[in-house]
């Protein structure tokens, strides 16, 4: 009976703040837009029945996706922004984690600290914060024409290298932390051996340390591509009118257009395209703590 | 083959290596042995590349070896913990060192072969390292750094992770191996019974200094110093004043009232000089009456038995206070033991069974 309870917890927690609310939303995405409030149609009327209620629901959004193309335009700028983002949060990430991994013991928990430190302000902040420092007037054209590198202004602030800029910023310490773990627990001594082997330094940092940091590279990319996939924050603030993702998409839909049903359309559309990452990520994990074993 | 002249290495104040000079030979199992932290494994990690010597040189096959980065060098490294590449399968792993050399594909997988039947793994040759024993482990260890035909073989304290049954098993395999390859094998341990086993010459190291070099045999039986004959296998000390009685004879007088010890030492000592009397428990006879033909005995009382199976150790009490461990082979069934705790014996031995130290 214990046993039961301990295993039901977890469960009703799903079922209630996750499968609930999905059922919700899938419920309205089949729904037709409506003015009144709830702004859809229909709503559950016990005089009616079931079989009446599921009859008025269809698939009419999800088609409607389908034909206006500016829905798979902003999925597939999304997976690209979400993909190159990774990328080069991968790129910038990496050194850093294995730069902890080497520092001296005694320093590693300060290390840690640095790049956990942002965290303490809001997210929200920090990213009007780059406005302040990517805008035409901001600190960083500043110092770029103060040094003399350059003599007009760049326009960043509004381009999609802005949204990079943001994401890769923001999404940093995801990557960081599980590569930083997989080098940490690195021995040494492999390092070693490949180099007495015949390795130059770098070919037994390609041949050993890379595909041993193998889980935490695949970990730290899914954190970081997850969450961008579906980034509404960055793109409306740092992004311009041409950055086209479908978190921005799925805000204007629910509250410019109040077009709840074809807004829930986007998020469930979005939802199952992140199931397949999710998955990979899930069967990642699984194989790390297997080889841990 | 190797030589070391003058080498020092400091860590900060530390000093590892204290201005050491060595020369190992070509076709040699020399084994490194001493307490840990006293510079072995840093004299080995000097030459496999890891560390430079802070001064001196080292020299292999008459080049000096300093700029030669780790990966240039004709030495191969056995690593203490095996540090086999978990991501590669035995096979790999074997091949990895082969394959940084450009070597043909088809002259590689010939290699690996005869690697895995010199070290009896062919069954394994497609498992994880994770999916194999330690001792298989050790054996792959072996194979990699064996299979770029080293000149130098380093090992550093490759056994330490098996059981006792498998490493004495182990020993010979080894011993079988470097007679089968002929490489110089240098290996770093802080067993003796593994040097000695092992080894066609030991160097008993302690605070970056070697003490002794020499054949098992001599380190064990003519010890140049209390250091030595301490860390190797178990000795009784006795402390006295030498004086000279004969050729090479010396009567050391080493308790007032008892009889001077008869003991025979090429090593020369002047009158009076403070010294130690070394001699191994097995050289040690044991007996109920006074021997009549004896050149040292003295009389105690047992106050403790070791029994090992073969043999057994008695710890005899002098009336001086001292204790002196005597060796006897269990010849005979241990309910016809002659002696028991707190019986009264005489311990003898001859005027060569031990050797006389200078302080």
């Amino acid at each position: 009976m214990r046993r039961f309870v301990l295993i039901a917890i977890p469960y009703v927690w799903l079922l209630a703040l996750f499968l609930v609310p999905f059922a919700i939303v899938l419920k309205i995405s089949l729904s037709d837009a409506a003015v009144a409030r709830p702004p859809y149609f229909p709503q559950f009327d016990w005089a009616e029945g079931i079989a009446a209620f599921i009859a008025e629901l269809d698939f009419e959004n999800f088609v409607w996706l389908t034909e206006d193309d500016l829905y798979w335009k902003a999925y597939l700028s999304s997976l690209k922004i979400a993909v190159v983002s990774t990328f080069f949060t991968l790129l910038a990430g990496y050194p850093i984690a294995y730069g902890m991994a080497r520092a001296p013991e005694e320093w590693r928990p300060t290390l840690m600290m640095l790049v956990i430190l942002p965290f303490w302000t809001s997210f929200l902040i920090r990213v009007y914060a780059w406005m302040g420092i990517l805008s035409n007037e901001g600190f960083l054209n500043q110092f770029l024409m103060w040094i003399g590198v350059i003599s007009e202004p760049l326009t960043i602030l509004n381009t999609n290298s802005a949204v990079y800029i943001g994401i890769v910023y923001t999404y940093l310490p995801f990557m960081i932390l599980p590569v930083y773990s997989a080098l940490e627990r690195l021995d040494g001594s492999l390092i070693e051996a490949a180099e007495d082997l015949g390795c130059s330094r770098l070919t037994a940092f390609w041949l050993v340390t890379v595909p041993l940091s193998k889980t935490g590279i695949i970990a730290g990319s899914f954190l970081v591509f997850i969450p961008v996939l579906g980034e509404f924050v960055i793109p409306s603030l740092l992004g311009g009118s041409d950055t086209l993702m479908i978190g921005k998409v799925l805000w204007e839909e629910f509250f410019s257009n109040r077009d709840w049903p074809v807004a829930s359309a986007v998020a469930v559309v979005l939802l199952l395209l992140l199931v397949i990452p999710i998955v990979l990520f899930q069967r990642n994990q699984q194989k790390q703590q297997e080889a841990e074993q | 083959m190797i030589h070391f002249q003058n080498v020092t290495k400091r860590y900060g104040e530390f000093t590892a290596i204290d201005n050491l000079t060595i020369d190992i030979y070509e076709r040699e199992f020399y084994a490194l042995l001493g307490p840990s932290g006293c510079g072995k494994t840093t004299l080995m990690r000097m030459l496999a590349g890891f560390e430079t010597p802070t001064e001196g040189k080292i020299f292999l096959a008459g080049q000096d070896i300093a700029p030669v980065p780790p990966n240039k060098r004709a030495v191969n490294m056995m690593f203490q913990s095996y540090a086999l590449f978990p991501h590669l399968s035995i096979w790999e792993n074997i091949a990895f060192g082969l394959k940084r050399e450009k070597m043909p594909k088809h002259d590689i997988n010939d290699r690996v072969d005869e690697m895995l039947r010199l070290t009896r793994l062919e069954k394994f040759a497609r498992r994880k390292p994770h999916q194999i024993s330690g001792g298989q482990r050790q054996r792959v260890a072996l194979a990699r750094s064996l299979a770029k035909h080293p000149k130098l073989l380093l090992l550093d304290e490759p056994l330490g992770a098996l059981d006792k049954k498998l490493r004495q098993d182990t020993q010979f395999e080894l011993m079988d191996i470097q007679e089968k390859t002929g490489t110089t094998f240098v290996i770093v341990t802080h067993d003796q019974e593994e040097a000695m086993t092992v080894a066609s010459r030991v160097a008993v190291m302690d605070h970056g200094k070697i003490i002794q070099v020499a054949t098992p045999d001599r380190i064990y039986e003519s010890p140049n110093s209390v250091y030595v004959a301490d860390f190797i296998g178990d000795v009784n000390l006795i402390e006295g004043t030498a004086k000279l009685n004969g050729s090479e004879a010396y009567a050391m007088s080493w308790h007032e009232g008892h009889e001077p010890l008869t003991v025979k030492s090429p090593t020369a000592f002047s009158d009076g000089q403070k010294c130690h009397l070394a001699i191994r428990p097995e050289k040690v006879a044991i007996s109920a009456e006074k021997p009549a033909e004896a050149d040292n005995a003295v009389q105690g009382r047992i106050l403790d038995i070791a029994y090992l199976g073969n043999i057994s150790t008695y710890h005899v009490e002098l009336p001086t206070g001292a204790v002196i461990k005597a060796q006897t082979a269990n010849t005979r069934r241990i309910a016809r033991r002659a002696f028991t705790w707190e019986d009264t014996v005489w311990l003898s031995w001859t005027a060569t069974a031990g050797v006389l130290l200078a302080d």
